[in-house]
């Protein structure tokens, strides 16, 4: 029998749960000649800022063991170039779109979300990222997810420009003590949901110049080399949601899927949603064939529901 | 097994190695990809995945297509020159025979073509001339003459003289240590050959400071250098913005540009080349959205 794999996020359904994640997948076009974006869950679009980036120099990458190190600098066209060309073309495919979004202040995140919520393509939008991985340029370039005031400032702000039904992800980041008090203030503030996680902070030495071997020095780990830490991101979020310590909200799990297998395992430990990035740039058919796999294994397991999956493994704990 | 298409321009296969073997100090692989050789022009790239399907070394290879044939005994053939440098290349360059590879392909844009019948000349250094003796072809079919300077550190890293003194009307070799032809760098021979040959174009693919200097040397002699770049990139395919470099568009106006996508073959002088500095390079202050001062 068929698994069902939609799945509801902050009132929006999805017809199956697998997604793009952001900058692992540009704007949808590049992919686009590989398979059909419309067939997944929803497309993770770029995170966007108000205006245009040029990113930093490069190189901009190295490989690791199983995973990458990158430093883009978030580079992009600005959210008035996106929303007249990128939003359009995705809507066109008939994708559902999850936004990325960020500012150099939390004033700037909320111009954005703004200039999107005014755009003609604007209904294609099913649900707005707000990547508050990224340094505020207020605050010494502190990343705005390390610090749950600014966390829930961002997101307040945010909150305000998007319509009651538009669902809200803070993409948060793993680099901090203690990820649910991050989680808590951006629920707290109008987060109707959370993804986790975005990349890691590391850096890679060139052995043969001895020098960092990024034009950016440090970079964002990613890749299946740091799944172990979303898990356990993911885990401790759903943990403090059962105990009841903030509001339950849906979670989109990201860090190091590769396969069906991977996908699940973030369910169990509590993701509505999964989105494929790295392994992307091993296989530009990565999401779509998680998707295929990941049908599989549910199907496996007997159960009638994708979502029956979601954070499973908090009740098969076998405490002796 | 092939993939995709969907009127898209590349494919993504499952090649089959046919034939590898040694050239100098680089591999030439021969791989059955279906669907590849109706698709690549000369310029373009292929991006391989490497390890197997377990392996922990994720990011695509890129290399560009010495030749392609649609037909055969096998199916549409691709072939690569490879040099084995890291752990990609070197895995690459163990395949046997029978041994498979995931190959994404045709990418990039490739070599423009001129409309007229004109003398043109090509320029590879080290491995740089794979895609040229394919390139050399299609530009003799057009009527246009075709002079071939290939350069490299020592004779093993040339690539091709004995194929470039079929594909070509005139060939010359530098070496930087002398080992063969005449010691020294292309840039050293190629004044004469603009003089010689009066070409309006040139085609060059290899380092990227020789690339600086064949931009220069055709300037000087009013020709416009078509270069294919070469930038580190994670995928290939325009998804990681990994592979940018500052290019200066029709416009005027510099952006940090993907080179998988908007090249690799660039005009040379559209490239922003004071930016390049021992394998780092910065972004141009007046680029498109160049990190203001307290900003990025
Ligand atoms: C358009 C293009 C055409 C190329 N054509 C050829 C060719 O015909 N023959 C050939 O031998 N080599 C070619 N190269 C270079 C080749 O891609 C690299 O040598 C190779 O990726 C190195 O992989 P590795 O695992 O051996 O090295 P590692 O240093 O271990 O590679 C680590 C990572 O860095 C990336 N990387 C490292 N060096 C380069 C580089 N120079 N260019 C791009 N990515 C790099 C790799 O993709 C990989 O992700 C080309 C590169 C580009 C961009
Ligand atoms: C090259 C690259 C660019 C990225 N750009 C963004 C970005 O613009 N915004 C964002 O929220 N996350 C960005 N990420 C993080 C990913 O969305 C994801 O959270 C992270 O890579 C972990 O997932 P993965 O292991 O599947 O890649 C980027 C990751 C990579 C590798
Ligand atoms: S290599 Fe990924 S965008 Fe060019």
């Amino acid at each position: 029998m068929a698994v069902d794999l939609s799945v509801t996020l902050s009132g929006r359904t999805l017809p199956n749960p697998v997604m793009t994640a952001s900058g692992c997948a540009a704007n949808g076009r590049e992919l686009h000649r590989f398979f059909d974006v419309s067939t997944l869950g929803a497309f993770v679009t770029k995170t966007v800022m108000m205006d245009p980036r040029s990113g930093r120099g490069t190189p901009r990458m190295a490989e690791t063991s199983s995973g990458m190190l990158n430093s883009i600098g978030l580079q992009g066209p600005g959210i008035h170039a996106f929303v007249a060309k990128d939003l359009p073309w995705l809507k066109s495919v008939g994708a559902r779109v999850l936004v990325s979004i960020a500012g150099n202040t939390a004033g700037e995140f909320a111009d954005v979300a703004k200039v999107l919520v005014d755009s003609d393509a604007f209904d294609c939008v099913v649900g707005v990222e707000v990547n508050i991985s990224c340094p505020n340029v207020a605050n010494r370039g502190l990343v705005f997810a390390c610090d749950p005031l600014a966390s829930g400032k961002v997101i307040a702000l945010v909150r305000e420009q998007l319509p009651r039904d538009v669902p809200m992800f803070a993409k948060l980041t793993p680099d901090v003590t203690d990820i649910v008090s991050i989680a808590d203030a951006a629920v707290k503030s109008g987060a109707t949901g959370l993804t986790m996680i975005n990349t890691l902070l590391g850096m890679v030495i060139d052995t043969d110049r001895l020098r960092p071997q990024l034009g950016g020095i440090t970079g964002g780990l990613s890749g299946p080399s740091i799944r172990p830490v979303a898990v356990r991101a993911l885990w401790q979020v759903t943990a403090a949601m059962r105990e009841g310590r903030f509001l339950t909200v849906p979670l989109i799990g990201v860090g190091g899927v590769r396969t069906g297998r991977d996908a699940l395992e973030l369910i169990a430990a509590g993701a509505t949603a999964v989105q494929v990035g790295t392994a992307t740039f091993n296989d530009p058919t990565a999401p779509q064939r998680v998707l295929t796999e990941l049908e599989a294994l549910a199907e496996s397991h007997g159960v009638a529901r994708i979502s029956e999956l979601v954070a499973v493994a908090h009740d098969r704990m076998v405490i002796p | 097994m092939s993939t995709a298409t969907r009127d898209s321009g590349v494919v993504q296969v499952r090649g089959e190695v046919i034939a590898i073997r040694r050239a100098g100090a680089y591999h030439h692989l021969t791989i059955v990809a279906p669907g590849v050789a109706e698709l690549a022009r000369p310029g373009q790239f292929a991006a391989l995945a490497v390890g197997g399907p377990t392996t922990g070394n994720l990011l695509r290879r890129s290399f560009s297509i010495h030749k392609v044939s649609p037909s055969g005994t096998y199916g549409g053939t691709l072939d690569l020159v490879i040099a084995a440098k890291g752990a990609g290349t070197e895995w690459l360059t163990a395949l046997r025979a029978h041994d498979t590879v995931d190959v994404v392909a045709p990418l990039g844009r490739p070599f423009p073509l001129p409309t007229e019948a004109v003398p043109t000349v090509l320029v590879g250094g080290g491995y740089g001339s794979a895609p040229l003796f394919w390139l050399a072809d299609v530009l003799r079919e057009r009527g246009c003459t075709v002079e071939m300077v290939l350069g490299a550190a020592s004779e093993d890293r040339l690539f091709g003289v004995v194929e470039a003194r079929r594909a070509a009307d005139r060939v010359t070799v530098t070496t930087d240590d002398g080992s063969a032809g005449q010691r020294g760098w292309v840039s050293d021979v190629l004044p004469e050959v603009f003089r010689r040959t009066g070409a309006p174009v040139a085609y060059a693919c290899g380092p990227m400071g020789m690339l600086q200097s064949v931009t220069r040397v055709a300037a000087e002699h009013g020709a416009v250098a078509q270069v294919a770049v070469e930038e580190s990139m994670a995928c290939g395919v325009g998804v990681c913005m990994t592979c940018v470099m500052p290019v200066r568009g029709k416009d005027g106006v510099t952006a940090m540009v993907r080179s998988c996508v908007e090249g690799p073959v660039f005009r040379g002088d559209r490239i922003r080349w004071e930016a390049f500095h021992d394998g780092v390079c910065g972004v141009p202050e007046d680029a498109v959205g160049a990190p203001k001062v307290g900003g990025h």
